[in-house]
């Protein structure tokens, strides 16, 4: 078991080499691999789900500079291996809490690009009706509690769904995604507690992209080593590669396998990285452009398309099948949210309180 | 003293408060109640003494000091289908968690465009009179009120404290209960309900027409009193108790106006933002041309609550005051 491995202290923002430490071997990463695909076919699916989110949020980006779409966007490009890594350890009746980038928690959850994408139009058909954006997905046919923008705030809702679970002995995981900045907040020091004083079945996932918008890790933690803080609570903590897609699917199977053994709340710190600015608005001064090239080689796209491709599992044209599949599946969103209805403003009202809701819908 | 007998007992406020929440734990599986001290201590101010013991540490269950933790993990447990009561222990405390109140309970049903019902309950004790200094004694349930997807309730009856929580529960939206301090042990002859006391209502607790005393909370028996002294002084005056601070009751407020023409509101809470200033606002703009003299406000003085016995009263509204205010409308 070399992929979750403790914590260490690390002292510069280089990425981890591409590995032979932190890379999965094939055989173990996907021991838990869904029965049926095989391996080539799991890993095959893995990419599909990162490339989705990497295609979408570069229309994203075109979108916006057309003025399609407005309002704060968080990019979560270079992060796909987290989301989609996590997710595959998930069953549908887990919960999933996240942040405001979290179009990638998204897609991987399996809401559609055609849902989430109507979202970002604000219109009646994005799966938050309108009325959340960008920053505010929400499905509850999916367990997908948002989409919170207030770094940390997630945490503590996390931490009540899971105490649901426990309490009505049901066997699901609530898993929470939050950034390196959380751990500067309060809200994340008392969810850890709590969670770790009541053994709730709390997956908790920082994406540690080592900066908190522009302030570098180093520049807002005393202690950096954020997997040994959190094990000081007392719950299972672990630092992983988050650029390595297996690695993290990995680390989360172990994590949420422990947390259904009723062995309390796990930690997972996933070294990774955004290789877009903080947001739409962000001029992106406060890192070297190198520190950022550095990060690009470990690509977690690449890194995946790299090992199947010398393991003989993707070819060219394989490859640009699911390339075009995924850019028909965007086109149709785009056409579909460009195409759907706006909210009257007659309903500003709505969903304010329930029964506003009902009195007027 | 269930709500199945048809007599009236001796209670207390405290003791009714507490009726409601067993009666809640026993006839809800889904029903718990959280916050700091609830369990072995009793609560904080004695209202949940003894349901440890009924009904075990999982659904009496005692929290560490992390009102942003356990209340949001209250709205989480709410999502998930559960009807959990937070208890905090005092208004002051609850700004530790006013992110989740706000940024979360009030607003994930709008966010998620009707997804995301929070059927949470938040009870907490409010105000002044105590000599408990700047930081357990301030009345901000005006600054709740002011939030779209709360519901505000200040129970200041036996009745209401007895009766207000299981509808509050079965809101499919966040409530939040003030409970004054200074309420808790009122007692008193509780009757049996004649009918479900309702959320959306405010109560005439006695009627006038010379001049309305709108007031809610632990300032209600100060209005009642004021009310037996210009009753002395053959002022006839109506006690509006406005129960719901969000929604206000618009109805009872002008109908109470159209009769009398005149209005005093008594609110602990600071005058400047306040609920005094918006049922002023309201009477402003809706029947002006019914005063017969400016509406009249007696609220707090502006100053973080002092200590010392005589600054604290000088501090908040006295009966006196009322009836002065009352003498300035009439005269």
């Amino acid at each position: 078991m070399t992929v979750a491995r403790p914590a260490r202290a690390r002292k510069d923002s280089a990425p981890p080499k591409s590995g032979k430490k932190t890379r999965a071997t094939g055989g173990n990463a996907s021991a838990g691999a869904p029965s049926g695909r095989g391996v080539t076919g799991h890993r095959t699916g893995l990419l599909e789900s990162m490339l989705r989110i990497r295609r979408f949020e570069e229309r994203c980006v075109e979108l916006y500079s057309a003025a399609r779409i407005r309002g704060f966007v968080h990019l979560y490009i270079g992060e796909e291996a987290v989301a989609v890594g996590v997710n595959e350890a998930l069953t549908p009746e887990d919960a999933v809490v996240s942040t405001y980038r979290e179009h990638g928690h998204a897609l991987a959850r399996g809401i559609t690009a055609e849902a989430v994408m109507a979202e970002m139009y604000g219109r009646t058909t994005g799966c938050s009706g309108g009325r959340g954006g960008s920053m505010h997905l929400f499905d509850v046919s999916r367990r997908f509690y948002g989409g919170n923008a207030i770094v940390a705030g997630g945490l503590p809702l996390a931490a009540g769904l899971a105490l649901a679970d426990h309490m009505r002995g049901q066997p699901n995981v609530t898993c929470c995604f939050f950034g390196d900045g959380a751990f500067a907040e309060g809200e994340f020091h008392e969810t850890a507690n709590l969670a770790a004083l009541w053994k709730l079945p709390l997956l908790m996932v920082c994406e540690n992209n080592l900066y908190a918008m522009g302030t570098a890790l180093e520049r807002h933690e005393a202690q950096t080593d954020l997997a040994m803080r959190a094990a000081s609570y007392g719950m299972v903590a672990w630092a992983v590669d988050g650029m390595d897609v297996e690695a993290v699917e990995h680390a989360a199977r172990r994590a949420v396998e422990g947390i259904r053994n009723g062995t309390g709340p796990h930690f997972l710190e996933l070294r990774t990285y955004r290789f877009r600015a903080h947001s739409m608005y962000d001029p992106d001064r406060y890192r070297h452009k190198a520190e950022v090239e550095r990060w690009k080689e470990r690509d977690p796209i690449s890194l995946l398309t790299d090992r199947m491709r010398e393991n003989g599992e993707l070819g060219d044209k394989q490859l640009a099948r699911i390339e075009q599949r995924i850019t028909d599946e965007i086109d149709h969103a785009v056409e579909a949210a460009e195409r759907a209805p706006e909210e009257p403003v007659e309903h500003l009202l709505h969903h304010v309180t329930s029964s506003s809701a009902e009195a007027v819908s | 003293m269930g709500a199945s007998e048809t007599h009236e007992a001796t209670t207390t406020y405290r003791e009714a408060m507490r009726e409601a929440l067993r009666e809640a734990l026993r006839s809800d599986d889904r029903v718990f109640l959280m916050g700091e001290d609830v369990g072995r201590y009793g609560g904080c101010f004695g209202v949940s003494l003894g349901l440890l013991e009924e009904f075990g540490p999982e659904r009496v269950r005692d929290a560490p000091l992390s009102e942003s933790a356990f209340v949001g993990a209250g709205i989480g447990a709410a999502l998930a289908g559960l009807r959990p009561i937070v208890e905090i222990m005092t208004v002051n405390f609850s700004l530790l968690a006013l992110d989740q109140i706000l940024n979360n309970a009030a607003t994930l049903l709008h966010m998620s465009g009707g997804q995301l019902p929070v059927p949470l309950v938040i009870r907490m004790t409010t105000g002044a009179g105590r000599q408990l200094g700047a930081q357990h004694s301030h009345s901000l349930e005006g600054w709740y009120a002011h939030i779209p997807g709360l519901r505000v309730l200040t129970p200041a009856t036996l009745e209401d404290a007895r009766h207000v929580l299981a509808p509050a529960i079965e809101d499919p939206d966040p409530v939040l209960i003030f409970e004054h301090g200074s309420l808790y042990n009122v007692s008193g002859e509780l009757p049996s309900p004649t009918a479900p006391v309702g959320l959306d209502h405010a109560a005439v607790r006695r009627p006038g027409t010379d001049i309305s005393l709108i007031t809610y909370g632990g300032s209600l028996p100060k209005a009642l009193a004021a009310a037996d002294d210009l009753a002395a002084e053959d002022i006839s005056a109506e006690v509006i108790d406005l129960r719901t601070l969000r929604p206000l009751d618009d109805a009872t407020i002008s109908a109470s106006v159209a009769r009398t023409h005149r209005a005093v509101v008594v609110d602990e809470a600071w005058r400047t933002g306040s609920i005094a200033a918006e049922v002023s606002a309201r009477i402003a703009e809706e029947y002006f041309y019914e005063l017969d003299a400016p509406v009249e406000r007696v609220c707090s003085a502006e100053v973080p609550m002092p200590y010392a016995r005589r600054l604290e009263e000088a501090a908040l509204p006295q009966v006196a005051d009322i009836v002065a205010a009352a003498h300035r409308a009439v005269d």
